[in-house]
């Protein structure tokens, strides 16, 4: 009867057993001295990327005015129905503001689509990932929360400007 | 030593040693995250104390406030039986163990074992065997195939290497001519230890030490993947701490059996501590120390190999007990007596 050899077949020394386990176990003990991956998260925060989609925020000026026009084109798009623009007037160039502009965080889905669509580079994704309510009134951001310093997101508009 | 001084000296040996297991088998659960994580370049549990270090006792809270499940269709008073055989078993296992030599205090000699009989290795043997049936009746009893799957596992797991193991001791008692702990740790004193004299012994014992604690790379009966949790599925709160316990506490017992058998006992490697000249309070120290060093390391050896090597199959692990380590343990009994008879050890 013809032996069927294997794909691989062990050699001798393979079988004896006893120089793969301390092949293995080398390998487990030099692992335990390398360095470590966790990041001890409260103390050691994550940065993401400029790709990274985390929550939604309004650019504010340097004069500390928001880009936003108030077209609703963000509130229009947005799949899950989680941001809420209301128009005013102004006396400034751009003729319309957001009197009140909020965002639901509960029903956001980071999806993006209202950076996508916006005409003025008004709402971008930042990089903020920390986002816990005790309550669901907390979870709804007005302008208060929302208008971030645009240097803070100078890494958000720059990938946006290269990839859009 | 009158009746009374014997029962109050054990009876705080007993306390001792209690303490100590217990503390150890907390902090060894503990260690094994930590190593387990070490390897996987992972930190483990750091947060409860300085670097985690009050984890277990965060983890027996836990588990006594949880509620203890038992299922409809278990056979009751066989499901609570089984914990209590495992901790009973783990906890008077280590009774014939010596630790050091005698302690000469307030003008008694006392040995530091709990109990020194001179069938000592025999009791170790029987109660260990009496480990299958803690699993077993958890298995079964718990109405659960997937324990029951567990406790047939374990059961055949632990007769075939029970086998191997015996004939590995063979060989030490073969050189000792005695079955007492203490004659056996004296019979190798400082230089022939029988980890040197007959490796194959050694390693079949270590093997077989593994298959009887249920540790990797021969825990099915616990196998997780395949067995949920094997006999301990079915088990939660205080009695699954009682299986996990007994686990660890047999750890230690088999890592103190490979010390006291092959390792020399509590003797220092090549130096006689009584040629040192040392007072008996410094030589009962270092021997102290010494089998707790030897311990250890053998734990930690346990818990390396755990990360390091993936489960056994179910018919390599009958293949490997029969076919490979019970011929080795009698290949080792032959080497012994043949060294007997040349050297006349």
């Amino acid at each position: 009867m013809a032996v069927k050899k294997r794909q691989k077949d062990l050699t001798f020394w393979e079988r004896i057993y006893i120089p793969e386990i301390v092949k293995g176990l080398s390998l487990t003990l030099k692992n335990m001295f390398k360095p470590k991956f966790t990041m001890k998260y409260p103390e050691e925060k994550f940065i993401p990327a400029a790709s990274y989609r985390g929550r939604p925020v309004l650019v504010m000026e340097e004069n500390g005015e928001e880009r936003c026009v108030a077209c609703g084109l963000c509130s229009r798009v947005c799949p899950a129905l989680a941001i809420e623009v209301q128009a005013g007037e102004t006396e400034r160039e751009k003729e319309r503001y957001p009197e009140k502009f909020e965002i639901n965080m509960i029903r956001c889905i980071f999806c993006g689509f209202c950076e996508d669509v916006c005409p003025e580079e008004a709402i971008v994704m930042s990089k903020d990932y920390e986002l816990a309510f005790s309550n669901r009134e907390e979870a709804i951001y007005g302008k208060d929360k929302l208008l971030v310093p645009v240097h803070q997101l100078q890494d958000r508009i720059d990938f946006l400007r290269n990839y859009k | 030593m009158n009746i009374w001084e014997l029962i109050i000296t054990s009876l705080i040996k007993i306390l001792i040693i209690v303490t100590v297991m217990l503390l150890t088998v907390s902090y060894l659960v503990y260690f094994e995250r930590r190593v387990s994580a070490w390897a996987q370049n992972r930190l483990g549990p750091n947060r409860v104390g300085w670097e985690g270090i009050l984890q277990p006792f965060a983890d027996v809270l836990k588990l006594l406030l949880k509620e203890d499940i038992v299922p409809v269709i278990a056979n009751k008073p066989i499901h609570t039986l089984a914990p209590i055989i495992a901790l009973f078993v783990a906890f008077t296992t280590y009774a014939v163990i010596p630790i050091a030599g005698t302690l000469n205090i307030f003008g008694y000699s006392i040995p530091l074992v709990v109990a020194d009989i001179n069938m000592g290795i025999l009791y170790v043997l029987a109660l260990t065997s009496l480990g299958v049936y803690a699993i077993t009746f958890a298995g079964w009893s718990s109405g659960s195939k997937y324990s029951l799957l567990g406790g047939i596992r374990s059961s055949a797991q632990m007769i075939s290497y029970e086998i191997s193991m015996g004939f590995s001791i063979g060989g030490v008692i073969l050189l000792a001519e005695s079955l007492r702990p203490y004659a056996i740790v004296g019979s190798q004193g400082a230089f022939l230890w029988n980890a040197w004299i007959q490796p194959l012994g050694f390693i079949t014992f270590v093997v077989s030490a593994f298959a009887e604690t249920n540790r990797l790379p021969f825990d099915l009966p616990e196998a997780e993947p395949e067995l949920v949790g094997g006999f301990h599925t079915e088990y939660s709160s205080m009695k699954f701490a009682g299986f996990f316990l007994a686990e660890y506490a047999n750890m230690i017992i088999a890592s103190a059996m490979i010390v006291t058998l092959y390792l020399g006992g509590y003797n220092l490697p090549f130096i006689n501590i009584d040629s040192l000249g040392l007072s008996n309070g410094l030589v009962i120290l270092i021997q102290v120390l010494m089998f707790m060093i030897k311990t250890g390391a053998l734990l930690f050896f346990f818990i390396w190999v755990r990360w390091s090597l993936p489960r056994f199959r179910y018919d390599q692990l009958m293949n490997l007990g029969w076919k490979v380590m019970f011929p080795l343990s009698l290949l080792n009994i032959i080497w012994v007596a043949i060294l007997i008879m040349v050297f006349k050890l």
